[in-house]
C-alpha cells in the first residue's frame, strides 16, 4: 500500500489544481496536511470516475427499459389477463358439406368470491329470488367455503346478466365462459356426442377429438346431414309402426369407406343430454354387436366363391336337416332339395349356407373373417365401438353355425363394412367417420373382382326374385340380403325377439353405397300379414332409403320401363325358367348392359 | 423555505441552510412514490397470501414515519457522530447477524431474521451502511498512516463482514460490501493493476458461491436459460408486464403482473410501475436515483476531509448498487438477486435502513466551516 504514493503524485491533472490554497493561504501547509490532501484529491478524481461508472450502469437499465418499450403490445395485457379464465374457443364440428353440427357460443358466467362476499345470507336470499332453480342452502355453502372462487350458475343470458348487476351485490363477478351447442339437435347425436358444462368432451366425436377441439381446431365429417335426416326419418317411422325397441341405420360409401349417414334408435337431443339415459346414448351401429342372422350369408357365399369351394353353378343337398352335438340347423322356409348357390340366397337357407361353410373350412373362414374386419374392434374415430364376440374354440359346429350368421356377434357397421368389400370390387377400407378427401388409405384387397361381380349379381337376383323383393327400388339396381336373428335372451333363441334386418347396395352396376336398416324386437301387424321379419319390415325401409337419397347423392336412376319385367312360362318349368329369366337380369343389371346414365 | 432565517444559528436552523436539499428532496419524493407503489402493488399479493387487503401498505405507511424520523435525525449528526454511531451500530449489527443463524427465523431458505418483541428484524441490512461507515474510518486512516493498523484491520472488517453474510447465507450482499469496500479503497488511490487483481478475485469468488451455494447456481442457470424454473418464470412475467405496459402504462392499478407475481410487491415492483404507469415512469424513476448518487458524489467533492469523501461515497455507492441491481435483474439483465429497490418496494428493515444510510450520507455532505473550495 506504500507504494501507492508515487503513482499519485505521477498524476498530472490531481497535482494541477493542487497548488490552490484550500486553507485559503493564511498558512503554509505542513508536509502531513499536503499528503491529506493530495489524497482527498485523487478520492475526487476517482469519484468522478464511479460516478462515470454509475450513470454508464443506469443509462443500461434505461436502454434496456426504452428496448421493452419499444417492443411492446397493447394486447399483451389483455391477453395476460384472460390467460386464467378463457381458452380459445372450442372448434366448430361440420358435415361433408360444412353445415354446422356442433358449435361453441361464447357466454358468461356467474361465480363468486367468498372472501368478498359481505354478507352471504342477504347474498344467497337476492340470488335465489332471481333464479328460483338455485337451491338456497347449497349456494350459501358455496357463498360461506373457505377459498376465493366458486360457481353460482352457468351460461347466463344478457338478461339475466343485466338483473345480476342491477343486484349490486358485494363478491360476485362475471367470467367469459362457452356453451356447446348442436344446432341440428337430435340428428347426428349418437355421431357428435356431448361435452360437459365445462366444454370437455364425453362421447362421440366431440370425446375422440376433444383435444384438437379443444385447442380451436375444427373437425369436418363425412356425414352428409341430408341423408341422416332421411335415414332418420325412415328408421323412425319403421320403428313406430312396427313397435320396435330400437333400430339401426346407416349409409355407408363403399369406395372411401366414408359413413354419410348413422343412425342410432332411440336417440338424444345432445343440447339436454341431462334428459337422456343410457339406453337413447347407446349407439346401436358401433357399440351394439349382435348375431346378424342370414346377411352373414353373403358374406359365407363370398368367401366359398373366392375360394374356390363352389362355383355360380354348384350347390348343395338341403333336404335334411344337419344334426350336430344336440343342434339341429333347419331353414326357415324348407325346400326340401338340391339348392344351387343362387337359391341358397334367394330362399335363404341355413342347412345349405353350413355346408357350404364347412366346405370352406375353418381355418380359411377366419381369414377371410379376419380380412373382412369382422375379428377385431372397429377402428372408428367414435369412444363407443364395441369388441366383436367370437366363438373360443372354432368347431365344425361354429363353422357351420358362422356359415349362416349365427355364433358370431359383429356391430351393424362391421357388417356393411365387409358387404362394401364384397360390392366395391373386392378391397378392404376402414370405415371413418371424418371427411377424409383425397387422402385414402392402402386400399387392402381381400376378394377377387370375379367374386365381387358375381356376389352383386346375386345380391341383385335376391332383390329381383327373393327375400329382398320389397327393397327393389325403383330404376336403382340395388342388390341386397335380408337377415332375421332370434335375440338370445337368458341363454336361449327367442322366437319373437328378432333382430330383422336388410344391406344393400346400389346400384350393382357401379356400387356407390351400403344402406343398412335393423329394427329390434319389431312387431309384425296387418300390412306384413304379421310377418316381422327382414324382408318384410326392414327391406322397405331400405328402399325409400335408396330411393329418397339417390337424387341427393347423385345416383341416377334407369327408366322402370325400360326394364323388363321377368315373367315365366306356367307350368312344371316356371321355377326354373323364372329363375333363370331373373340371374340373367341381375347379371346385366350388374354389367350395366344398358349402358345405363350414371 | 422561508421557516428558518439565515441568521438563525438553532441546531435546525444550521441544519436547514447546510443539508443538500435537493438530495433531501428526492429522497423524499422516492419514500412518497414508494407509498403509491405500495398501494398498487401490495394488495394484490396480499390477498394472495390470504391476509388483510391492506396489511403490506398498511405496515409500510407505518415504517415510512420511522425511516423519514430516522433520516432526518441522522442527518443532523456531525461527521464525529456519524463515524461513532456508525462504529457502534456496525459492532451491534455484526453481533446480531451471526446470532441470526442460531436465534433466527428461516424464511425462502435462508436465515436473515430475528424476531425481537413483535417484530422482525434484518440485521444485516443495518449492518451494509454501518459497515460503509467503519471502513471508510479505517481506509482513511490507513491512508493518512501507512504503518498504522487502518488497512489491516479494513481487510479484517471485510472478511468478518463478509463472512457473516455468507453464514445466512446471503451471497448477494456478501458481495454488495465488497463492492463498498473495493470502491473506498479505490478511491484512496489503489494502483489500477491491484484494483484488476482484486476485481478478478470478486469474479472468482463470484463463480465459487455459483459452484457452492445450490440458489446461486439456479438463479444462475435460470438467467441463462429462463425457460427452466420458478425465477424465469417471475422474470418472463416481469417482462411481459413491461411491453404491456408501454409507453404510458396501463393506468393505476389497471395492471395485472401483480396478480401472478409473488414478489410484485418488494423485489420486482418496477415491473408493476411499468405495467401501470409506463417506461416514462421507469425512466424517471432511473432519474432520480441516478440523481441522488451524483448528486452526493458531487457533494463529496466539496469535502476534504478524507473519511467524509469515502464514508459517503460508500454509502451512495450501496445505494446505487442496491437500485441497480433491482432494476437490472427486474428487466432480466443479470441474474435476479432478492433486493429491493430503495424507498420504494415494501421492506422495513430495509427502508429504516437505508434511510440510516442516506440520513448519515446527508449529514456527511452538509456544508460546515473547514470546507474545500469548490471546483
Amino acid at each position: 500500500m506504500s507504494r501507492r504514493a508515487p503513482r499519485a503524485r505521477g498524476r498530472q491533472p490531481a497535482q494541477l489544481v493542487l497548488p490552490l490554497p484550500v486553507n485559503g493561504g493564511l498558512s503554509p501547509q505542513s508536509p502531513a496536511e499536503h499528503g491529506r490532501l493530495r489524497a482527498v484529491d485523487v478520492a475526487h478524481t476517482r469519484l468522478v470516475v464511479v460516478g462515470l461508472c454509475f450513470l454508464l450502469a443506469f443509462c443500461g437499465v434505461v436502454g434496456r427499459l426504452v428496448d421493452l418499450a419499444a417492443g411492446s403490445d397493447p394486447n399483451l395485457g389483455l391477453a395476460l389477463a384472460n390467460s386464467a379464465t378463457w381458452e380459445a374457443a372450442r372448434g366448430d364440428i361440420m358435415d361433408r358439406n360444412g353445415v354446422l353440427l356442433a358449435t361453441s357460443l361464447p357466454t358468461r358466467s356467474l361465480y363468486a368470491d367468498p372472501r368478498d362476499v359481505i354478507d352471504p345470507e342477504h347474498t344467497a336470499d337476492r340470488l335465489v329470488a332471481l333464479f328460483p332453480e338455485l337451491n338456497r342452502s347449497q349456494l350459501l355453502a358455496r357463498l360461506t367455503h373457505d377459498g376465493r372462487f366458486a360457481w353460482i350458475k352457468r351460461h347466463l343470458t344478457p338478461r339475466e346478466q343485466h338483473a345480476v348487476n342491477r343486484l349490486g351485490l358485494p363478491g360476485i363477478g362475471f367470467r367469459d365462459d362457452q356453451r356447446r351447442v348442436y344446432p341440428q339437435g337430435v340428428v347426428a347425436a349418437h355421431v357428435l356426442g356431448f361435452t360437459d358444462i365445462d366444454s370437455r368432451g364425453l362421447a362421440g366425436v366431440e370425446r375422440h377429438f376433444d383435444a384438437s377441439l379443444g385447442d380451436g381446431e375444427a373437425l369436418r365429417l363425412c356425414l352428409d346431414v341430408r341423408i341422416q335426416q332421411i335415414v332418420r326419418e325412415e328408421l323412425l317411422a319403421a320403428v313406430r309402426e312396427y313397435r320396435a325397441i330400437g333400430g339401426a341405420g346407416l349409409v355407408l360409401d363403399v369406395v372411401t369407406g366414408e359413413v354419410v349417414a348413422m343412425v342410432s334408435l332411440p336417440d338424444f337431443d345432445p343440447n339436454h343430454r341431462g334428459r337422456s339415459d343410457d339406453d337413447t346414448r347407446f349407439n346401436r351401429v358401433t357399440q351394439g354387436v349382435y348375431e346378424m342372422g342370414s346377411t352373414m350369408k353373403l358374406i359365407t357365399a363370398a368367401m366359398a366363391l373366392d375360394s374356390g369351394a363352389i362355383t355360380l353353378t354348384g350347390g348343395y343337398d338341403a333336404s335334411q336337416p344337419i344334426r350336430r352335438g344336440g343342434h339341429t340347423i333347419r331353414d326357415y322356409r324348407p325346400q326340401n332339395r338340391w339348392l344351387s348357390l343362387p337359391e341358397i340366397l334367394v330362399h335363404s337357407s341355413n342347412i345349405a349356407s353350413a355346408h357350404m361353410a364347412l366346405d370352406v373350412g375353418g381355418a380359411v373362414q377366419r381369414m377371410y373373417l379376419n380380412q373382412l374386419g369382422m375379428l377385431s374392434p372397429l377402428a372408428l374415430e367414435l369412444s363407443e365401438v364395441g369388441a366383436p364376440l367370437v366363438p373360443g374354440q372354432w368347431r365344425d359346429i361354429n363353422i357351420m353355425t358362422i356359415g349362416f350368421g349365427h355364433g358370431i356377434a359383429v356391430s351393424p357397421l362391421h357388417l356393411a363394412q365387409a358387404v362394401a368389400v364384397i360390392a366395391n370390387g373386392g378391397t378392404f377400407m376402414p370405415a371413418t367417420i371424418v371427411d377424409r378427401g383425397d387422402r385414402l388409405p392402402e386400399p387392402k384387397p381381400v376378394l377377387s373382382a370375379e367374386t365381387s361381380r358375381t356376389m352383386r349379381a346375386l345380391m341383385r337376383l335376391n332383390v329381383i326374385m327373393g327375400t329382398g323383393r320389397r327393397a327393389d327400388a325403383d330404376g336403382l339396381r340395388l342388390g341386397g340380403k335380408t337377415g332375421t336373428a332370434e335375440k338370445i335372451v337368458g341363454g336361449r333363441y327367442m322366437r319373437n325377439a328378432r333382430m330383422s334386418s336388410f344391406i344393400g347396395v346400389f346400384p350393382v352396376d357401379s356400387p356407390r353405397y351400403v344402406v343398412l336398416a335393423i329394427l329390434d324386437e319389431p312387431q309384425g301387424n296387418r300390412s306384413t300379414h304379421f310377418y316381422a321379419t327382414g324382408g318384410w319390415v326392414a327391406a322397405p325401409v331400405v328402399r325409400r332409403i335408396a330411393e329418397r337419397i339417390a337424387p341427393v347423392l347423385g345416383v341416377r336412376p334407369v327408366d322402370p320401363a325400360d326394364v323388363p319385367r321377368v315373367t315365366g312360362p306356367d307350368g312344371p318349368d316356371r321355377r326354373r325358367h323364372l329363375l333363370l329369366a331373373s340371374l340373367r337380369t341381375a347379371i346385366a343389371d350388374t354389367e350395366g348392359w344398358r349402358g345405363a346414365p350414371r | 423555505m422561508t421557516a428558518f432565517s439565515r441568521t438563525d444559528t438553532s441546531l435546525l436552523g444550521r441544519w436547514w441552510w447546510t443539508v443538500d436539499r435537493w438530495s433531501l428532496g428526492a429522497l423524499l419524493a422516492l419514500v412518497l412514490f414508494g407509498i403509491v407503489m405500495t398501494l398498487a402493488a401490495s394488495p394484490a399479493v396480499a390477498e394472495r397470501l390470504n391476509l388483510d387487503t391492506f396489511y403490506f401498505a398498511r405496515r409500510q405507511l407505518s415504517f415510512l414515519p420511522v425511516a423519514v424520523g430516522v433520516m432526518l435525525f441522522a442527518s443532523l449528526l456531525s461527521p464525529v457522530g456519524v463515524r461513532r454511531i456508525g462504529i457502534a451500530m456496525f459492532i451491534v449489527f455484526l453481533g446480531l447477524t451471526l446470532a441470526t443463524p442460531h436465534v433466527g427465523v428461516e424464511i425462502k431458505g435462508a436465515t436473515r431474521w430475528l424476531h425481537v418483541g413483535g417484530l422482525s428484524l434484518q440485521p444485516s441490512e443495518f449492518l451494509k451502511p454501518a459497515f460503509a461507515v467503519t471502513a471508510a474510518w479505517l481506509i482513511a486512516a490507513g491512508r493518512m498512516a501507512p504503518r498504522g493498523p487502518g488497512y489491516p484491520l479494513a481487510t479484517v472488517l471485510l472478511a468478518a463482514t463478509a463472512g457473516a453474510l455468507l453464514l445466512q447465507p446471503d451471497v448477494g450482499m456478501a458481495l454488495m460490501i465488497t463492492a463498498v469496500w473495493m470502491t473506498q479503497l479505490f478511491l484512496i488511490g489503489l494502483p489500477v493493476a491491484i484494483v484488476i487483481v482484486l476485481v478478478a478475485l470478486v469474479a472468482a469468488g463470484g463463480v465459487g458461491a455459483y459452484y457452492t451455494f445450490g440458489h446461486v447456481r439456479s438463479r444462475v442457470d435460470n438467467f441463462i436459460d429462463p425457460a427452466s424454473g420458478s425465477d424465469g418464470y417471475q422474470v418472463a412475467r416481469s417482462l411481459e408486464a413491461f411491453r404491456s405496459g408501454g409507453l404510458l402504462g396501463r393506468g393505476p392499478g389497471e395492471g395485472r403482473v401483480k396478480e401472478v407475481l409473488p414478489d410484485a410487491h418488494s423485489d420486482f415492483i418496477l415491473a408493476v410501475v411499468g405495467e401501470e404507469f409506463g417506461i416514462i415512469a421507469c425512466l424517471l424513476l432511473i432519474a432520480v436515483f441516478a440523481f441522488v448518487v451524483v448528486r452526493g458524489f458531487g457533494r463529496s467533492l466539496r469535502h476534504d476531509n478524507l473519511f467524509v469523501v469515502l464514508a459517503a461515497a460508500g454509502l451512495l455507492v450501496q445505494f446505487g448498487l442496491q437500485a441497480l441491481v433491482n432494476m437490472a435483474s427486474t428487466v432480466h439483465l443479470i441474474p435476479p438477486k432478492g433486493i429491493t429497490l430503495p424507498f420504494v418496494s415494501y421492506g422495513g428493515s430495509s427502508t429504516i435502513a437505508l434511510a440510516w444510510g442516506m440520513g448519515m450520507m446527508l449529514a456527511l455532505t452538509r456544508e460546515r466551516a473547514g470546507m474545500g473550495m469548490p471546483r
